[in-house]
């Protein structure tokens, strides 16, 4: 994509999409290079007060043990968005995949894989992580690995819903009649026709991860300190809410922005895959 | 002269487009009805014959709206109306009766209370009267056991059911004015008779005033008084029924009137006695667990063999649930037959899709009803041709593209559609999309299930046209499965009668031409409405049948029998029909001898 067609593509979109464009750029620019930027080491104790205000000296002043406040949510941000951007398509892309398995394949294998994935929706994911933990010790790969697979279900359950109803048509039955395989028929003939709610899926599944990743956070199994992730942040100051305390409010704005933006931006995209 | 009962005058409605320009959707529509009488606003899709019915409901579908003219029921003026002033109005002094009852009707309540529902909105019943006056309306309407009907979820009852129950809806309020919108199109001809017959009689015997809209001439003038001939949104022609059928004024008029009645087209004279390209043997088909004499849980289709030569056109009709389109499944190799063989150019082909060859698929392309399922609403049209191209042919990059071009020309398509997507299309564009799609593998069979069922009559025959050129030119043999006899008649060489899945009826085209035939194909041909005013008889369309003594469930008798005007106490309720050869050239299933038939014939053709 050409900037000048990027530009056209971006006009095109209605007002809403826009502005959920824009977040995710200015949030996606903040994980790449934000930490560059951070104006202090990100456990480093930079100011005697705790909670204080915005400042010259500190841009979003500072959190409950006196930390720069920018600086943790600039970091915060980078693992947030990493981790919930690969775990969402991890989710998605062994979900959908494994849906489109299922619709085309015999029946028994269809069986197969969907009663493995009610096993696997029965483990609750915070038990599951903290066995994950214990027996592996916490790490980005495994919190993205559990993440991922707690996620996987949920897209499997709305990918073969979607690939049942779109394997009855006649436009199936056609590419059948035609001759053509199984993985023609998945790839070209029933996925294209489910990217848009696909797509919407993924943006929910992105929310759903970030919130579980502030709930691990919360439990000492997420990221660990004195790294942290946007929902550690809130958590970890949540003592500042009575004084509205910018280390409180900056961390939640971020995710409510991110994904509101996320979600914004999926809604505005343009019906029918690929079309435009 | 009495002053008329319901005004139209110089309406006008537009629609907002996507891309926010206006679109007059009606232009300057003026007519009126007087009371009693029923006027028909007829035209294709897009000509706004249903929008201008909504209006006199006083209702815009969301994103058009009236901007000018009158609707006038009496001396009410509808389109000033208020919302609460409206809602007083329909159902009441106007009902609708729309063209799906199926859809109409609420599944989780009996028909009773649905039916009796606007009454008792406007509190003009208590429960009880309303319930009486409904079970006068089902008798009135020709339904069966009127008394109990009412008791029945939509779910038991039929197409044809419903369509006179949605009528009794309309009636309980006696209203002064109602509208139909095209309540039988989703029908069988033979239903539709039954259902034309009971609307008109009750009609007639309330007095009510009425609009019908319909695509279909021939219907229209089973039922109207007056015609109103529309065309994307203004009136080509008006005036009364007998004038409109036998001096038409308007050239659109003529070419509705003409697309209506298709003319005969004659295939290729060589009489090749050679291998059939296609031999169907003893062909059983079905859902469900097969056992152990090949018979499946659900049989669909019974025992079938026909043939077909190279360039012919071997028509299937049936009504709706006959198996028509199980046919044409089992001979693609989407669901394999239980029993019976398929020979293609004299090999056998294998039962499923598993063990064909890509030659074999090539051969046999199958075009299906519905075009806007038929085609992947993901993929351009180019992308949809250029696929068959690929895969059987390996033609890539320009070659392809240049075969993309000239099968979009020899379907009468523009050129420039191959980078639109099938969603721009209108309906016969697809259809012709999914027939050049068809041809795009080269194949020597194509099987047509219902492809001109789903379009305007208009339209409908210029793809009938195409499937006889195709024929002529190329040489490819069709299967063309319908419901419309007249369609079949007129493009196939031979015709094959379809009931419950048994072949009831097989000959040439000839042969249908006179009688005798199988009972069922007399009852098929005289279901067809006629361009005349007294085609349809008068009554309350339900019929008469011969008395039959207990029919024992048991036995295997002929399919036909519960519904067969020539039955015969004694010889049809005792064993399966046999299998009897007419002079006329046609196969039939019948235990009728020939001369017994004649008689079935002139019975049908009486009533």
């Amino acid at each position: 994509m050409t900037p000048v067609s990027a530009l056209r593509w971006t006009r095109r979109l209605p007002l809403s999409g826009r502005v959920g464009l824009f977040f995710v750029l200015f949030w996606a620019l903040a994980a790449l290079v934000g930490p560059l930027l951070a104006p202090y080491p990100i456990g480093a104790f930079v100011d005697q007060n705790v909670f204080s205000g915005a400042s010259g000296q500190f841009l979003l002043g500072t959190d409950y043990l006196g930390r720069d406040v920018l600086s943790r949510v600039l970091l915060a941000a980078r693992y947030t968005i990493g981790l919930g951007t690969g775990a969402a398509l991890l989710a998605c892309l062994c979900g959908t995949g494994l849906a489109l398995t299922a619709v085309v394949s015999p029946a028994w294998l269809d069986e197969l894989l969907s009663r493995f994935m009610d096993t696997l929706i029965s483990i609750p994911s915070k038990i599951l992580a903290l066995v994950m933990v214990a027996a592996f010790g916490s790490s980005l790969w495994l919190l993205l690995l559990i993440a991922g697979i707690t996620y996987i279900p949920g897209n499997y359950r709305i990918a073969r819903a979607l690939a049942v109803n779109l394997n009855q048509l006649d436009f199936v039955a056609v590419a059948r009649a035609r001759g053509e395989g199984r993985f023609y028929i998945a790839v070209r003939e029933i996925l294209p026709n489910m990217i848009h709610p696909l797509l919407t899926d993924l943006g929910l599944r992105f929310v759903f991860i970030v919130l579980l990743l502030s709930a691990l956070s919360f439990l000492g199994l997420g990221v660990q300190p004195p790294a942290a992730d946007l929902g550690s942040l809130v958590r970890e100051n949540i003592s500042g809410i009575a004084e509205g305390a910018p280390a409180l409010i900056v961390p939640a704005l971020a995710i409510a922005t991110l994904t509101v933006g996320v979600n914004l931006l999926i809604d505005a995209l343009p019906r029918g895959g690929r079309r435009g | 002269m009495t002053p008329a009962h319901v005004t139209v005058a110089g309406l006008t409605i537009e629609a907002q487009t996507d891309d926010g320009s206006t679109l007059v959707i009606v232009d300057d529509v003026s007519f009126s009805i007087e009371k009693g009488q029923v006027l028909a606003l007829i035209g294709e899709s897009g000509s706004g014959k249903t929008t201008i019915a909504l209006s006199l409901l006083g209702h815009v579908r969301p994103g058009a709206r009236i901007v000018g003219g009158s609707v006038r029921l009496g001396d009410q003026e509808i389109t000033a109306l208020d919302m609460a002033q409206l809602r007083s109005l329909r159902g009441n002094r106007i009902a609708y009766v729309a063209q799906s009852a199926a859809a109409a009707f609420n599944p989780s309540r009996t028909v009773m209370d649905q039916v009796i529902e606007p009454a008792l909105a406007h509190r003009i019943m208590q429960r009880p009267a309303a319930q009486a006056k409904a079970v006068a309306l089902f008798g009135a309407l020709g339904l069966p056991n009127p008394g109990k009907i009412g008791e029945r979820y939509p779910h038991q009852l039929s197409g044809g059911q419903l369509q006179r129950l949605m009528a009794a809806m309309a009636l309980i309020t006696g209203p002064e004015l109602i509208i139909f919108d095209e309540p039988t199109t989703a029908l069988d001809v033979t239903t539709q008779i039954g259902v034309l017959q009971a609307f008109r009689s009750a009609v007639r015997d309330l007095g009510t005033t009425a609009v019908y809209v319909s695509h279909d001439l021939a219907v229209v003038a089973q039922m109207a008084d007056h015609i109103v001939v529309l065309n994307k949104g203004r009136i080509r022609e008006a005036g009364t029924t007998d004038q409109i059928l036998h001096a038409p004024r308007d050239d659109y008029t003529r070419t509705l009137m003409a697309a209506a009645r298709p003319v005969p087209t004659t295939g290729p004279a060589e009489s090749d006695t050679a291998r059939p390209l296609l031999q169907v043997d003893g062909l059983t088909a079905g859902y469900g667990k097969v056992d152990a004499r090949g018979v499946p849980a659900i049989p669909v289709l019974h025992d079938l063999s026909f043939s077909l030569q190279r360039g012919e056109i071997l028509g299937v009709i049936g009504e709706s649930g006959s198996g028509k389109s199980t046919l044409a499944r089992a001979i693609a190799g989407l669901l394999p037959p239980a029993r019976g063989a398929v020979r293609l150019d004299g090999r056998t082909l294998p039962p499923g899709l598993a063990g064909r060859c890509r030659d074999q698929f090539r051969q046999i392309q199958i075009v299906f009803q519905n075009a806007d399922v038929a085609l992947n609403p993901a993929h351009s049209v180019g992308e949809i041709l250029r696929r068959p191209l690929a895969f059987y042919h390996g033609l890539r990059g320009t070659a392809a593209d240049a075969r993309v071009a000239e099968l979009l020309d020899r379907t009468r398509l523009p050129g420039t559609l191959a980078d639109r997507r099938c969603t721009d299309l209108s309906g016969g564009q697809k259809q012709r999309v999914n027939l050049a799609r068809a041809l795009a593998a080269g194949p020597d069979l194509i099987l047509c299930d219902e492809v001109t069922s789903a379009l305007d009559t208009v339209v409908g025959a210029a793809i009938l046209d195409l499937l006889a050129e195709l024929r002529q030119e190329l040489g490819i043999a069709m299967m063309f499965i319908s419901h419309d006899i007249s369609t079949v008649r007129a493009i196939c060489d031979d015709v094959m009668v379809l009931y419950a899945g048994h072949a009831v009826d097989q000959g040439p085209r000839s042969a249908y031409a006179a009688p005798p035939s199988h009972p069922y194909t007399d009852m098929l041909i005289a279901s067809v409405p006629e361009m005349r005013t007294d085609w349809l008889p008068d009554g309350a369309g339900a019929l008469a049948l011969p008395p039959i003594g207990g029919i024992d469930d048991s036995a295997a008798l002929c399919s036909f029998l519960p519904r067969c005007p020539s039955r015969i106490t004694g010889r049809c309720d005792r064993a399966f029909p046999p299998h009897r050869q007419l002079l006329s050239g046609n196969a039939i299933l019948c235990h009728l001898e020939e001369h017994e038939l004649r008689g079935s014939r002139q019975h049908a053709e009486a009533r």
